[in-house]
C-alpha cells in the first residue's frame, strides 16, 4: 500500500507541489509564446508531454550505459530524436497547428523541464517511476498553460477553444493576445500562486533556472 | 545591400526583439538579468554563440543538409553542434584568451540550453536559405551572420535594460506576492509594447521592405 501511495505521490508531485512552470519556473518561453490561444496551448502540451515522457523512459532505461563525462549531450540526442518524431508527426496531420506553434515545437529540445527531469529524475529512478514522473510534469504544464490561455484567449478575442463566450459587444483586450498581455498574464498567475501559498502556509522559495541544476549553482557561487 | 544589412540589423535589435517581443531566452533574461556586469557578460557570450553557430549551421544546411534531402534532420543536428561549438570554444578560450575566458566563462556552459542560439540558426534559414537561389550564397550567409549578431545586440539590450529596472523595482515596495519575480513579469509587460511601437520606423528609415 504504502509503494502504491509513493506512486502517486510521484504522479501528482508535478501537478501541485512541484509545478514546473508556477513553482519550478523552469520552461517558461514556450509558456509565454503559446498562450495565445487554448488550442495551442493544449496541442502544445500534448507534445511536451509525450517528448518528456518518452525522454524520460529512455533516459532511466539507459542510465547505467550513459557515461557521466558525456552525459548532457547524450540526453539532448534522445530529447531531440523525441522532438524530431513529434514534428513529423505533427507536419503530416495537424498542419495549422504546426504552423501555429512554429519554431517553438523544435525548441522543445533546449526547454529546461525536460532537460532538468533527465538530470535531476530520470537518471536516477526506475523506468516505471520515471515516465510516472513524466506525466505527471507533462500534465502539470499542460494545465498551466492553458490556464494561461484562457485567461489571455478569453479576454483577448472573448472566446474559448474558437468557442465565442463573451458577448460580441463587450470591446476586446486586444494586447492580452499580443507579447505584453503574455508578460502581464504569467506575472499575475504567478503573484496568484504565491498569496495562495501565503494563505495555504506553504510558501517556496522560487529560484530561476534554465540549466540543469548543478550550473546554477556553480552560477550562483560566483556571483 | 548595406543599406539592407543596416535594416536587418537593427529590425532584429528594435522590432523583432527576441525577449521582449519574440519570447526566446526568457530563463537567462529573468535569471541573470540582476546585475549590470553579469548581463553584459551573459549577453557577450550569447553574442558570440550565436554568431559562431550561425556561421556553421548556415552552410551546413544549404551544402549538406539540403542537397542530401535531410531537412527533417535539422533539430538534432542544429543542437548538436551548439553542444560541441560552445564546448570547443570553451576549451580554445580557456587555453589562448584567458581574459576572455575569466569574463564569459561561467556563461559559456548555460549557453547549450539558451533556446536564442537554436531558434536564430533555425530562423536564419527559413528567413534567408531561400536567398541563396536568388542572391547568391555569399549575400545569404552575410544577411544570416548580420541578423544573428544583431539578435544577440537586441537580448544584450533587453538584458542591460531590466538590469538596471530590476535595481529600481527591488528598491520599491511592491505587494508581498509580487515580490521578485512577478513584478519583473509585470514591468517585462509595460517595457514590451515599446518595441512593438518600433514596427515600420526601421523599414521608412532604410526605406527597403525585409
Amino acid at each position: 500500500m504504502a509503494q502504491e501511495n509513493s506512486k502517486v505521490s510521484i504522479l501528482t508531485n508535478g501537478i501541485i507541489k512541484e509545478n514546473p512552470v508556477l513553482r519550478l519556473v523552469l520552461g517558461t518561453c514556450s509558456i509565454l509564446a503559446v498562450t495565445t490561444a487554448v488550442s495551442n496551448a493544449l496541442g502544445m502540451g500534448v507534445a511536451f508531454t509525450f517528448v518528456l515522457v518518452c525522454s524520460n523512459i529512455i533516459i532511466s532505461l539507459l542510465r547505467n550505459v550513459i557515461p557521466a563525462k558525456v552525459h548532457l549531450p547524450c540526453y539532448i540526442v534522445v530529447i531531440a530524436g523525441f522532438v524530431t518524431i513529434v514534428q513529423m508527426v505533427m507536419q503530416a496531420y495537424f498542419q495549422s497547428l504546426y504552423t501555429a506553434l512554429g519554431v517553438f515545437l523544435p525548441l522543445i529540445v533546449v526547454n529546461c523541464i525536460i532537460l532538468g527531469r533527465a538530470e535531476m529524475f530520470a537518471c536516477k529512478n526506475s523506468v516505471v517511476d520515471s515516465a510516472l514522473d513524466g506525466v505527471g510534469m507533462g500534465i502539470g504544464y499542460t494545465l498551466t498553460a492553458t490556464l494561461m490561455a484562457t485567461l489571455r484567449e478569453v479576454l483577448g478575442s472573448g472566446s474559448w477553444l474558437g468557442f465565442q463566450v463573451l458577448p460580441e459587444s463587450l470591446p476586446k483586450v486586444g494586447i492580452m493576445t499580443q507579447a505584453p498581455g503574455a508578460f502581464f498574464c504569467f506575472g499575475l498567475l504567478m503573484a496568484g500562486c504565491v498569496w495562495l501559498e501565503g494563505k495555504l502556509d506553504a510558501r517556496v522559495e522560487r529560484k530561476i533556472g534554465c540549466q540543469p541544476l548543478k550550473d546554477l549553482q556553480e552560477g550562483e557561487d560566483k556571483e | 545591400m548595406i543599406v539592407k544589412l543596416a535594416a536587418i540589423f537593427f529590425s532584429m535589435i528594435l522590432v523583432n526583439n527576441y525577449v521582449l517581443v519574440k519570447f526566446y531566452g526568457i530563463c537567462p533574461f529573468l535569471g541573470v538579468s540582476k546585475k549590470l556586469d553579469s548581463s553584459l557578460g551573459m549577453s557577450g557570450a550569447v553574442i558570440f554563440v550565436m554568431f559562431m553557430a550561425t556561421a556553421v549551421t548556415f552552410p551546413l544546411q544549404i551544402f549538406v543538409l539540403d542537397p542530401a534531402d535531410l531537412g527533417y534532420l535539422q533539430t538534432i543536428v542544429f543542437i548538436l553542434v551548439i553542444a560541441v561549438l560552445v564546448q570547443f570554444i570553451e576549451i580554445f578560450l580557456k587555453k589562448y584568451m584567458v581574459s576572455l575566458y575569466n569574463a564569459l566563462g561561467v556563461y559559456l556552459p548555460l549557453i547549450t540550453t539558451n533556446c536564442c542560439v537554436l531558434a536564430v540558426t533555425i530562423l536564419v534559414v527559413d528567413d534567408y536559405g531561400a536567398d541563396v537561389a536568388t542572391l547568391g550564397f555569399a549575400a545569404a550567409y552575410i544577411e544570416s551572420l548580420v541578423c544573428a549578431v544583431g539578435s544577440g545586440v537586441g537580448f544584450m539590450l533587453a538584458m542591460c535594460l531590466f538590469s538596471g529596472v530590476r535595481t529600481r523595482v527591488e528598491a520599491c515596495d511592491p505587494p508581498e506576492p509580487f515580490k521578485g519575480l512577478p513584478i519583473t513579469l509585470v514591468s517585462a509587460a509595460i517595457t514590451s509594447p515599446y518595441f512593438m511601437g518600433f514596427g515600420g520606423i526601421v523599414e521608412n528609415i532604410f526605406n527597403v521592405t525585409l
